[in-house]
Parts: structure tokens; sequence; C-alpha cells
């Protein structure tokens, strides 16, 4: 037996193999590997791992099923909590949840939490073992704008409790952030993120596609003329912010949002699809969330040199530990406590280069992060052909524009109670909409825990 | 599936659909536009809507074939379908929510440019239909170029065509059609509402300012997604950067920043022209565009 206080390692791609492909870059635990790891649970009578979920999983009872052998049963005690495991193993920030409370933790590594739930949903997948429908039906409708996390979670929550769900999504595919904005090398489309989608609608969910709220038809209108007695807005924020800088509409620069989908939803980096990218020969990102290392990443598995050009330092990148030790391993150049003021134009309208000067930090600002000062005369030109702004999104204001009684705040966010409840009666949002750009979990605890407030609003109408 | 109930040949390289989409014929005004795709592979591409049936659920587009995306877009026949096709996209044509009283007064011109006369051609029906009539220039390179003329006469209660080669009606582009109107007709103008080439739409504008006549343009840059996600679409209007698919797509042509937009449009041309040599080829490969850049 292998030592206790050490996690069991995880296969990955090797880096230089995987920074000229889309395939996945961690290849997840065998069978062995997560029975071994699954032994170093304590199963502790208090479990701290579950305060730590935004959707409460029974992190010990899922993991006690696994030492068993019994991967069936773990699928069903996780997939009481979560609609998409498959996903949440791969993207959630498990070192700042489940992983950070857990009392192995102490001493040790942590259980890693979140391979041992891919490997149970991947299982689930590879083996065809899926989520049970509702018996019966209650024969109230629910509307669900949106088919990212937040949508789907509530859906399939509502689903389960008998309720007759229609998805309404915007773009030609569902999946939100995890169809077109998280990359294939962390979220395989077509396995993971398709089964975890049709084990929805094996819920009995309906996906419609296609349909923009706000414009193809309005939530008045579900209520009022389709019939839907609630609606619940999952509409993230998707809405990119540029900087306002000289020379941002020269062609070259792109939203990470434009770059991702390009290549996530339209699969540019795929030859049988019609998208096409700019690929770039040398590209800078500017930003330092997990966004930033998406789109750093896809622009060097198209074959550009990247950097990621962010104002703060290290220890302030927003992004995962691990998603910015796997863009350095990639090879990924991080120019940090740098900060764009200009992008430079050639006369055919193309980027030529991006003007920066170099931070140094100051006091803490209104976010508890040090914030960056300009460093006087220290102007420098990065040579580059292509830039990314990645500086965060912000919700659309499609819907609440549309929506008469829908209060919405200065940032455009949809105003909700903790439940979920919005200003409009029978109304409820949640996620990004809600809360501006966070996780995928959070926006699924959102979807969770509104679909129970959608559940108690209607049993007692 | 969204089914081609209708296809209509206008030109060698235009072409007129009627499109089952019953939740974007319900809702689209005048000026909104659609994004149609083909099959998984293809790519969004956005039209401007052309017409509209309420009653029986279909949408009319109308697209030149001048990209891979759109040659494949023209060779799909009634029966066929799009996989997906999503909207209304935009906002709708200012003069729909104008005060009627304000219409009424009203001498309004447009203008169009080649493939553009579909997008001004349900503005003109539109404000025949509710009580306005109103003059339209047509222009193209020559009288083959030449689209919806008969429709349009229905409507408009002048309708003027101009060739750049005489072959048609008025030999001199629509600019030179404008001056006509204006300097040897008599004619008075409150509001010019231009949609065509950029290029066109430039000229016209820097034409109207110079006489004086507030100026409506439609842009059609490359876009993706359609509803402000992007950012691909964004244009200078007025010194200020705004999004086409949620702004406009039509803006004050006294205020775009056209030569900053044409540079955009070039964005992917070379990608484009390498597809169109593959597609004529007969395989199907990467391209660009959103194939209605207009009579180019």
């Amino acid at each position: 037996m292998a030592d206790p206080m050490t996690r069991i390692p995880v296969a990955e791609q090797d880096p230089k193999v995987r920074a000229t492909n889309f395939e996945e870059v961690c290849l997840g635990y065998s069978k062995e590997e997560a029975m071994e790891e699954a032994t170093r649970c304590l199963k502790c009578k208090n479990p701290q791992c579950r305060q730590g979920c935004p959707v409460s999983i029974d992190i010990p009872g899922f993991i006690s099923k696994l030492q068993e052998g019994d991967i069936k049963e773990a699928y069903f005690t996780i997939s009481k909590y979560s609609a998409l495991p498959a996903v949440c193993g791969r993207v959630c920030p498990q070192e700042s949840q489940c992983e950070a409370k857990c009392v192995r933790g102490i001493k040790g590594d942590a259980i890693s939490i979140g391979k041992l739930e891919r490997f149970v949903a991947d299982w689930a997948r590879e083996n065809n073992v899926k989520p049970v429908a509702a018996d019966e039906k209650n024969g109230k409708k629910v509307a669900v704008i949106g088919s990212g996390p937040a949508g789907l979670t509530c859906a399939g929550d509502l689903a389960k409790l008998g309720y007759d769900v229609t998805i309404f999504e915007a773009l030609h595919k569902a999946g939100g952030v995890l169809s077109y904005g998280i990359p294939e090398f962390r979220l395989p489309k077509n396995t993971v993120v398709a089964s975890e989608i049709e084990n929805v609608r094996a819920l009995g969910v309906k996906i419609e596609t296609n349909v923009i709220i706000g414009k193809s038809t309005t939530i008045d209108e579900l209520m009022d003329e389709e019939g839907f007695d609630a609606v619940f807005i999952g509409s993230g924020a998707g809405l990119p912010r540029f900087m306002g800088i000289p020379g941002e509409n020269a062609n070259g620069v792109f939203s990470a949002n434009e770059y991702l989908t390009r290549s996530n939803l339209m699969k540019a980096f795929d030859d049988s699809y019609a998208t096409p990218i700019v690929a770039g020969k040398k590209v800078a990102v500017v930003g330092g969330g997990n966004v930033a290392m998406d789109a750093a990443r896809t622009a060097l598995r198209l074959g550009a040199e990247v950097h990621i050009v962010y104002r703060r330092g290290e220890e302030e990148l927003p992004a995962r530990v691990e998603e910015v030790h796997h863009a350095k391993e990639e090879g990924i150049i991080f120019n940090l406590l740098t900060n764009p003021t200009e992008i430079l134009v050639g006369e055919d309208g193309c980027v030529t280069g991006m003007k920066c000067v170099e931070m140094e930090l100051g006091e803490p600002d209104e976010s508890g992060r040090r914030s960056p000062v300009v460093k006087e005369g220290s102007d420098f030109v990065l040579d580059v052909d292509t830039v990314i702004m990645s500086l965060g999104t912000s919700p659309n204001p499609l819907i609440s524009s549309t929506t008469k009684g829908l209060e919405t705040n200065r940032r455009k966010c949809i105003v909700a109670e903790d439940n979920g409840a919005t200003t409009k009666d029978g109304v409820f949002a949640g996620g990004d909409a809600v809360t501006g750009a966070a996780t995928v979990i959070l926006a699924m605890g959102a979807g969770k825990t509104a679909a129970q407030a959608i559940d108690e609003y209607l049993q007692g109408k | 599936m969204y089914k081609i109930v209708k296809k209509e040949q206008l030109t060698d390289s235009i072409f007129l659909m009627d499109v089952e989409a019953p939740r974007v014929a319900k809702k689209c005004y005048p000026g909104q536009f659609i994004i149609v795709k083909t099959d998984e592979k293809g790519e969004r591409i956005p039209l401007t809507i052309c017409d509209y049936n309420r009653e029986a659920g279909t949408v009319t587009i109308v697209a030149q074939m001048i990209g891979a995306s759109t040659m494949q877009m023209g060779r799909l026949e009634v029966g066929e379908g799009f996989q997906d096709f999503v909207g209304p996209l935009g906002c709708p044509s200012e003069l729909i929510h104008e005060d009627p009283e304000v219409l009424k007064k009203m001498n309004i011109l447009f203008v169009a440019g080649g493939v553009g006369t579909a997008p001004v051609y349900p503005q003109v029906k539109w404000m025949k239909e509710h009580g306005y009539d109103v003059d339209v220039i047509i222009g193209a390179r020559n009288k083959g170029l030449i689209i919806l003329e008969d429709a349009m006469k229905e409507y408009a209660a002048n309708v003027y065509i101009a060739t750049d080669d005489g072959s048609y009606g008025f030999k001199g582009n629509v600019n030179d059609k404008i001056k006509d109107l204006v300097n040897n007709e008599g004619k008075k103008y409150d509001l010019v509402v231009a949609i065509g080439p950029v290029i066109m739409m430039k000229f016209v504008s820097l034409l109207t300012k110079e006489l004086g006549i507030r100026t409506i343009v439609s842009m059609n840059p490359i876009m993706v997604d359609g509803t402000g996600m992007c950012g691909a679409c964004r244009l200078t209007v007025g010194g200020e950067v705004k999004f086409a698919c949620v702004d406009g797509p039509e803006f004050d042509g006294h205020l775009v920043d056209f030569d900053e937009s044409m540079k955009r449009q070039q964005l992917y041309k070379t990608e484009e022209g390498r597809a169109i040599l593959r597609e004529k080829e007969g395989a199907t490969h990467k391209n660009g565009g959103c194939g209605c850049g207009g009579d180019k």
C-alpha cells in the first residue's frame, strides 16, 4: 500500500505532445488508481469537504461506495446532488472548495476528490449508466433560459421532481460556457459535455436551441402565451469587456469570447469545419483568469508563441493554480506586472505590436488584492501580431431590458435573493447572470437552490 | 430543421429563399437580421431579413454566393433546410418606432446597392403599408445584377435604376443618381437610408453630408453569435465603439468610421480565397466572411 499521506498521481499527456493537439490534458484515474485513492478517505463523521461543496455532494458517501468497488452506487450518490459530475470533476476549483477542507490535507495531501468524481462519472458514461427520471409528471411547466451549468442543473432537478421543463438556448448548441467557452483539452465536448446534456434530456427535459429570449420571444410571452408557470434565468455573463485603449479595433484584436467560441463551439481547430480563425504567430493574451489561460493554451495549440500579459503578479493571478501550472509546462510565456497602453496598427489595419508599461504593486484595493501602479518611464513594445482581450465578462442586458419588473443592479446583474427569487413574481435567476462571471460549480449551486425555491413556489400556488 | 419552402434565383449568384421559422416570423421587423447555419460543420452566416409572413411562419432571406458557405447555402433546394436559423437579431429600423406625424412629413429616399436591395425592400413595404410614400434608387454594376425591381415597384412611389455601365436605367452610380434627383429633378429629401456594400454606404454618406441630408446605413460586419457575445462586429460610430449585432445594424452614416469597417471586413479574406479555390475543387474547407458583403 502506498503512503496514505500522498495522493495517487494522475496521468497527463506529456506537455510537449499536448501543446500540439486538442486532446484532453488530464487522462484521469484507472479503476485501480481510483480505488486506491479512495482508501485514503477517513470517512469523517462530520465531513468538512461537503461544506466546501456548493452543491453539498455526499462526498464520503460516494467515496465509500468506491472503496467497496460499487461504482454504480457511487454514481447514483453523486447524481442525487449534481447533474454534471463529469464536468465538475474536471473544471471545479476543488483546491479551494472540497479539497481545501479535507482533513487529510492538514498533514498530507487532500483526497483527490475531483479526480475521483471524474472517474465515477466517466465510468458511468462508458457503462451507459444514466440518472433515473421521475415516475410521474406533475403537469406544471417551467422554462429555463440558458443551457449552461446553472440552467442544466436547475432543469435536471426540476425534472426529477416531476416538472415539465423546457430549456431555451440562444446558440445552436446546448451547454453554454461548457460548449463555447471551456476548451476541448480541458473538457471534451463530444464525449463528456454531450453525454451530460444527454443525461439531462433523459430526465425528460426538452431543449430548444436557437431561441434568444428578449428577441425571439420574451419572458412575459413565455408566461402569458406559452403557459409556463415559472421561469429560471441562467443566461450567464456573455458580454466581453475591452480595455478602451487605442488600436483595439485593429484586425487581430479579439475578445477571448470570440476566439474561444470560434475554436470550441465552431471547432475552427478542426479543418473539416468551415469556421475561420486567425491563429497568429505571436499572441498576447491580456488578463490572468481561467479564460485567459484557456485562450492562451488554445492559441498555443494553433501554433503561436503566446504571452500572458497581466498587470499584477503571479500570486494575484485569478486562474486556478493547476491551469497556470499546465500553461507554464506547455510553454506559455508570462509577462506579469505588465499592462498594455496601446495596440500598434499597421497601414493595412493589422496589429503590429502592443505598447506596454511595467507595473509594481501598491496598497491593497477594495478586492483585497494589491493594486498595480505604473512604473514611470517603463514603456516598451511587445512584438505581437494578435491580441486576445480576456478581461472578464458581464451579463447580457437582452433579457433584463425586455422583461417587465425585472430589476438589475449597476453592473447589469439581475437582482435575486439567496434562493434565486427575482423582483418579478414566478421568475428566478442564478449563476453568472446574477453574480457576474464566476465558476461552473457556483452556477450549478445557484441552479440547484433555485430549483428548490421554484418547487416551493409552485407547490404553494 | 428549418425548411426551405420557396427558392428563386434572382441573378446568377443571388438567390432568394422563404424559410420556415415561426418564432422569427412572429417577432421580426424590417431592419433586423437572422443567422443561418447550413449544417453541423457550417459557419453562422448573418443575413438581413428581406421579408416575412407572420401567418405562414416564414422568413425571406436573400444571399449572394461569394464565399464557400454561401455557395453551399445556394445549392440547397426547396424541401431541404438549414440546421439552424435564429433571430430576429439587432434592432428594427428606427422608422418603425418613429412618430406617425413625423413620418408623414418626411421625404425619404432609400438607396439600395446590389444584394443590399434585399434589406431595403421590407422597409419600403412597411412604409407603404403604413401609408407613407418613399423613393428608391437601386444601383448595381450592370443590368444583370439588379434584383427585386418589380417587388420594389409595388410599394415605392418611384423606383430609379442606376447601372455603372448604363446597361439599364440611369448611367452612373447611386451617388450620381442622388445628385441627379436633387440637382436636376428638384427632389428634396429629409432622410436617406442607404444599404449596400460598405464602400457605397461610405460615399453616399459623404455626399449626403455635403447635401445636409441625415443618413442611416445598415452595417454587416463579421459576426459569430449575433447577440453581443463575441465583439467581432465592433465598429466605431461617432468615436464610440459599438457592436453592430446589438446596437445596430443601422447607424448614423455621418458618424460611422467606414474605413475601419472596411479593413475589418478583410480579416478572413485570404482564408476565404483559399476556401473558394478548394470549393471549386469539390472539397469543403475553412472560409470566412459573412457572404453578404454586397456587390463586389
